[in-house]
């Protein structure tokens, strides 16, 4: 029983050995704690890159582009060269507030850890069909992307033949080129909004090269098949992406893959009574990746839904070492001030960045959002308060692609402690769908 | 000839259009910046493309993973399957192993991405 037992005190204890846990745990050994813990749900680390065996990875932190096994295996032997505590098959149950650790695991049952930090890196999910409310019958053959995946590149075998792929997600774009060369055949991605929510070089190497049509502003409206998938209706969608009556085409399909959104898997950081964001569906954090709760980080896609692995590691090496300064008791407080996404802008984060001393040496601040919608020639406009701070013009921007700008110290010394708004002025092109 | 061509260097996607003729390039437009120049140019006259897979390992529940060593041109993507789908690996199979040499003779190796002992 687990009021049974005594807690083992841990200074930093990483829930989750994929890309951010395992780039949490070494920037916090390298950072000096030497009583630390990973504790991960499945029998191997990695996460999910153990099933993203394609290439593209690592091109920002290591200038090549690497296979997701590959980028794993890089930081898994830097763990074990740290000769790091991971214990792999262990599932977190519970954490509190104060940092207290429930986990199980078959080989040595319940365990209890107390943890002067905690650094959260669980990731994220896919969103189910039960989330998206469509139509038709409950047969076998739809599967989420990542589903799709796991079963192609991990366990060898193919989930169907004729494949039609609901959303336009990178994981779907992804798996599209996936069944392809596997010998399947993908007759269409269809897209309910007016854009892929995709990275532009997998819409073109992924669709384009196997000439795989890409249906903008179209939904899937019914399933058919009783015990096995059989077709789906593809409908048309007006501007407030209700389906158009008489634009039904019917595709004879035994595979239905859904690549809707991803949802960073909070249960945990709910547990601990860790204040939550709406927009990004992860915890409100300061420029330290702390949560609301002291001694308590987010990073990677546990905190916000990222495109790229290399910003998930960068963000997990700074929640690492910040976690480690906590544990060992030479953090910095002071005055903070509230980052507020304004018009055009979903899910900055840092949502709370510290103002630093006049006489301290600070380092810049990065804020990450999403563009709620595509923009043609904007200006991304910080305002602290009512005054302009910073104002940055870029050419496009697309909510399938994380945008992000600096702060630089000069900037963040002169700051006046009201809230931050982020914001985008777009002079033209602005598309008609705000989210 | 005229070919269109998405740029994937950044998020714009420049729709370029690419004039070939007897396999030179004769004139690109549509670009804004020089790599979607340089992108266009390799693009229309020899494109290439990174292959991914997966091969069984005999008495393994889990395939390992692996790709080109760098690119093979585009038009070779179809056979580089197959000579891949007909391979199956016996442990250990170690991270940079090269499991098929020269693959359709593109020069280019196909290695493992994933290590098995």
């Amino acid at each position: 029983m687990a009021n049974g037992l005594q807690p083992q005190a841990v200074d930093v204890l990483v829930i989750g050995a994929g890309p951010a846990g395992l780039a949490a745990a070494i920037a916090a050994r390298e950072a000096g704690v030497t009583n630390l813990l990973v504790l991960e749900r499945e029998p191997e680390m990695g996460g999910i890159l153990k099933q993203c065996i394609h290439n593209g990875f690592g091109l920002h932190r290591f200038q090549e582009e690497l296979t997701g096994p590959e980028y794993a295996q890089r930081d898994i032997e830097r763990v074990k060269a740290l000769q790091i505590d991971v214990r792999c098959a262990t599932t977190v149950l519970n954490i509190t507030k104060d940092r207290l650790v429930t986990a199980i695991s078959r080989e040595r049952g319940m365990q209890l850890f107390q943890a002067r930090a905690v650094v959260l890196a669980m990731g994220c999910r896919e969103r189910p069909r039960g989330a998206l409310a469509i139509p038709g019958t409950r047969c076998a053959g739809i599967y989420s992307a990542g589903t799709a995946q796991k079963f192609v590149n991990l366990e060898g075998y193919m989930p169907g033949k004729r494949v039609v792929i609901l959303g336009s997600g990178d994981i779907g774009l992804i798996m599209a080129r996936r069944m392809t060369l596997q010998g399947a055949k993908v007759l269409a991605c269809v897209e309910i909004m007016p854009f892929s929510s995709g990275l532009n070089r997998n819409i073109v190497q992924c669709l384009n090269d196997y000439d795989i049509p890409l249906l903008l502003n179209h939904t899937v409206v019914d399933i058919q098949g009783r015990d096995r998938l059989e077709g789906v209706t593809v409908a048309q969608v007006d501007a407030k992406r209700e389906p158009i009556p008489g634009t039904e085409t019917h595709f004879a399909c035994d595979t239905l893959l859904l690549s809707v959104g991803l949802i960073p898997e909070n249960e945990l950081t709910r547990q601990a009574d860790v204040e939550m964001s709406a927009a990004t569906q992860g915890a409100v954090v300061d420029d330290a990746l702390q949560t609301s709760q002291p001694g308590i980080f987010a990073c990677g896609n546990v905190l916000h839904v990222h495109d790229l692995v290399d910003f998930v590691s960068a963000e997990s090496f700074k929640a690492g070492k910040a976690a480690a300064e906590y544990a060992l008791g030479s953090r910095a407080d002071g005055r903070t001030a509230a980052v507020l996404d304004g018009e055009g802008v979903r899910g900055a984060v840092p949502q709370r960045i510290r103002i630093p001393d006049p006489a301290e040496t600070a380092s810049p601040i990065q804020l990450m959002f999403r563009p709620s919608c595509v923009f043609e020639n904007a200006v991304i406009r910080v305002l602290d308060g009512d005054r302009e701070v910073l104002r940055i013009k870029r050419r496009i921007l697309a909510p399938g692609e994380m945008a992000d700008l600096t702060l630089k110290p000069e900037l963040l010394r002169a700051l006046s402690g009201q809230a931050l708004t982020v914001r985008i002025d777009a002079s033209e092109g602005v598309c008609a769908w705000n989210s | 000839m005229e070919q269109l061509i998405t740029c994937i260097n950044c998020p714009v996607g420049c729709r370029m259009t690419v004039n070939v003729e007897n396999g030179q390039v004769v004139s690109i437009t549509g670009n804004s910046c020089k790599r979607g120049m340089e992108y266009a140019a390799q693009e229309s006259v020899a494109p290439r493309r990174m292959v991914t897979a997966v091969i069984p390992v005999q008495g393994r529940k889990m395939p390992v993973s692996v790709k080109t060593r760098s690119p093979i041109p585009k038009a070779e993507i179809f056979h580089c399957m197959q000579a891949i789908q007909g391979l199956s690996l016996t442990a250990p199979v170690h991270m940079g192993d090269v499991v098929c040499p020269n693959v359709c003779g593109t020069g280019v190796d196909v290695i493992a991405t994933k290590t098995v002992e």
